[in-house]
């Protein structure tokens, strides 16, 4: 039991359970320790020794960040000796830092750049000792620049207790010890998932993504290519604060006019390939359901997730729906139904998606996702790519002129948009699982069990002609592993899964906090941002999948019902067992609908 | 091999120091390799990179092959005082090596290490398991001399 302790911090007194640090104690009451590793969302680690402060009784200082308060505790934030201190730290880990600020794709978000400015240190204060080492860029998703880590260990800790993916370590010791794969193997050659988070946490520019910014600007600058874009639910509520709106604006029509004033050809939107998503996959699990299927139905949206489950649980595989990701399924049609309608030749399309995501330059490069004849999806850019994009081409986007998209593939539901949020797919589908089944739509279409932050959520929902169906959803990929470790019990004890349906998202959050967000992007941030995807569904006129015109005309026109031959040859797509050392495909375990 | 060396130990991950000092005991070039780790990482159940962290932040283990003697010269201050710099010298002269590599021939490879522990009889270097005391520049080339003598 905590008890509750009085601590006095720079002469404030204040009351704080004892279980809790001093930059904890100092953030509660406004006081900004000045910090470098610590965040808020992660265990301390205690590796920069910047949020050092003096404690009354103790000769030398102490970190804040991982010590915690006592009785009676006084304790100085800032004097002349810590000020000291801070500025040394600062100007060590800067003498052996690759200071290219200017072209550093983490400029003007650095922390340890804003750090330096406001304690105001001499970047030349000691000699760069500085040895240069190429950058990892083994990987399709991330790059890892070692010249710009300042061995904070935000990405091992991310990488390994909250993704439990175990890529990356630190390796040898003393002034030596960096952040590594192991046997220096590189980002692609490790267990690496690609879900970014470790580029989330990085304080400076040392995880960034791959950039395909340069390829996507020569498409848009090519007469004879014809470049459509599809941007996912997560990117119209993460766009705003960038231009000086508040944190969470939704902004779809702002995002639609800056993709045409940026040039490209046709714009669309991936949330119309969600909604179709939910007809693939409900019509999926309301099949499993009704034939008393033992084992789950897991979604597929989240390549991190996928790659994941490929890697550490491939015996359950055949429970992951086999419908591609929204994205995928925007990107096959792209160069099929779409070329079609406009008499427009594939071979001439270049297909953009606009992801809060790495992992998706990775699914967007698998081979296997090439129905259409060619790559289904040419290039991915994450938020921050697209918000360089929008600065570089000097779009005033808090003023934009609403717009609205280019017709046939991007009239959205409510449910499509939820997508972006943890629990989102889950509610989507709730919603048309229902239609499917009882063919009445659901009086309240708002399903709060599966909503919010908790790490895993359960709930139970009653549909009349089935029964009760027991739905799970989890975010983060420990949080994964503690519902996927649950279904392998109860098959194994049981012979049938806890839960019918479950939803699995990589990062934790869902997509709002995908490895793709702008820097900074904690889990208050995400919350927020999650809040803003639920207000813009209420608002919507159409928030049920199966009532999206749209996708009802491309079913009529196209591809005839759910899960027809057409759907299962363009729409769904089949996994592969990987190596847990290097993440290799060693065989392929579920076969492609014949 | 290295699946019997586990097998010697419960699968848990107590063991994992005792496991990988028998792994690089018994490779004839005194490492652990890749596929070593991969192997005790499955036995054990726990990630390879967390290994990876353990072999390299330790001194004694290496994931490079290594030569058939492995010497090390202790750096600490006390050795350093009694004149180690020249002994490391005479060294890579003598071995035509740098600290880390490995002679042509197979037959050695330097290493700096820690304290030794015997600092009465600074500079103190190991070769293998022996112990070599109250180095100077001759007597460094006669044992390398000897050594080479004997293969």
């Amino acid at each position: 039991m905590a008890k509750t302790v009085n601590v006095f911090i720079d002469g404030h007194h204040l009351e704080v359970p004892d279980t809790m640090t001093i930059i904890e104690a100092a953030d509660k009451i406004g006081i900004y320790i000045p910090r470098l590793c610590y965040h808020p969302d992660l265990p301390p680690t205690g590796n920069c020794g910047v949020c050092v402060v003096e404690i009354s009784g103790n000769p030398t200082p102490k970190r804040a960040c991982c010590t915690p308060v006592a009785e009676g505790m006084k304790i100085v934030t800032n004097s002349k000796k810590l000020r000291t201190y801070r500025k040394t730290v600062v100007e060590m880990i800067l003498s052996n830092h690759d200071v290219t600020c200017p072209t550093c794709s983490a400029n003007n978000k650095c922390e340890l750049q804003s750090l330096a400015n406001n304690l105001g240190v001499d970047p030349d204060a000691l000699p760069s000792i500085l040895v240069k080492k190429p950058a990892d860029d083994s990987s399709l998703s991330i790059v890892r620049d070692t010249n710009k880590c300042i061995s904070c260990g935000r990405c091992i800790t991310v990488c390994n207790e909250v993704q439990t993916v175990c890529a990356l370590t630190f390796a040898d010791r003393g002034i030596d010890t960096h952040v590594d794969t192991a046997f220096s193997n590189g980002m692609a050659n490790s267990p690496c998932v690609n879900c970014g988070q470790c580029t989330v946490y990085c304080p400076t520019g040392a995880l960034h993504e791959r950039s395909e910014l340069d390829a996507v600007w020569e498409a848009i600058f090519d007469p004879d290519k014809h470049v459509i874009v599809q941007e996912a639910p997560a990117i119209r509520v993460s766009l705003g604060e960038e231009f000086g709106m508040p944190l969470g604006s939704v902004t779809p029509k702002k995002m639609y006019a800056a993709l045409r004033k940026i040039g490209f050809d046709a714009v669309m939107d991936t949330n119309f390939t969600a909604d179709l998503t939910i007809l693939e996959e409900g019509t999926e699990c309301v099949t499993k359901l009704k034939a008393g299927e033992k084992r789950p139905l897991i979604t597929s949206c989240s390549p991190g997730w996928i790659k994941f489950m490929e890697t550490y649980y491939p015996d359950l595989a055949d429970c992951v729906s086999t419908a591609k990701s929204p994205m995928s399924m925007f990107g096959v049609l792209s160069k099929t139904y779409y070329a079609q309608e406009k008499g427009i030749d594939p071979a001439k399309i270049v297909s953009v998606a606009i992801m809060p995501c790495t992992a998706k330059k990775f699914e967007a490069r698998r081979p296997e996702l090439s129905d259409s004849g060619y790559q289904d999806t040419d290039y991915v850019l994450t938020t921050r790519e697209f918000i360089r994009m929008i600065k570089e081409t000097g779009i005033d986007f808090a003023n934009l002129q609403d717009e609205e998209p280019d017709a046939g593939m991007s009239f959205y539901t409510g449910a499509g948009t939820i997508f972006g949020a943890t629990g989102g797919v889950m509610e989507a589908a709730i919603r048309s699982a229902y239609y499917l089944v009882t063919n009445t739509d659901l009086e309240n279409v708002d399903i709060t069990a599966v909503r919010g932050l908790e790490g895993v959520k359960e709930a139970s929902v009653d549909i009349p002609g089935f029964g009760k169906v027991n739905v799970a959803v989890a975010h983060g990929l420990s949080n994964a592993r503690k519902v996927l470790d649950q279904v392998r019990e109860g098959l194994a004890t049981k012979g049938e899964s806890p839960w019918h349906f479950i939803e699995i998202m990589a990062c934790p959050g869902g997509c709002v906090g995908g490895g793709g967000q702008p820097y900074g992007n904690d889990i208050a941030s995400r919350a927020r941002r999650g809040l803003a995807l639920y207000e813009e569904d209420r608002n919507l006129p159409v928030r049920m999948s199966h009532h999206n015109p749209e996708v009802l005309k491309i079913y009529e026109k196209f591809l005839g019902e759910p899960n027809s031959k057409l759907a299962l040859k363009l729409l769904h797509t089949h996994y592969f067992k990987r190596s847990i050392f290097n993440g290799q495909i060693t065989e392929e375990i579920t076969h492609k609908h014949q | 091999m290295i699946k019997e060396i586990c097998k010697k130990y419960a699968p848990h991950k107590d063991n994992l120091i005792q496991i990988l000092h028998e792994i690089q005991n018994a490779d004839p070039q005194h490492y652990i390799s890749n596929e070593a780790v991969d192997t005790v990482a499955e036995y054990l159940n726990i990630p390879a990179n967390h290994i990876y962290g353990v072999l390299t932040f330790y001194t004694m283990y290496s994931t490079k092959p290594r030569g058939k003697n492995i010497i090390r010269l202790c750096e600490s201050p006390p050795c350093y005082i009694k004149g180690s710099e020249n002994i490391l010298r005479k060294l890579k002269v003598l071995l035509g090596v740098n600290v880390g590599e490995t002679t042509k021939d197979g037959l050695f490879t330097l290493e700096l290490c820690a304290c030794l522990g015997v600092c009465g009889n600074a500079p103190v270097m190991m070769i293998n398991d022996d112990f070599y005391g109250d180095l100077t520049e001759e007597k460094v080339e006669e044992i390398i001399d000897k050594i080479r003598e004997m293969r």
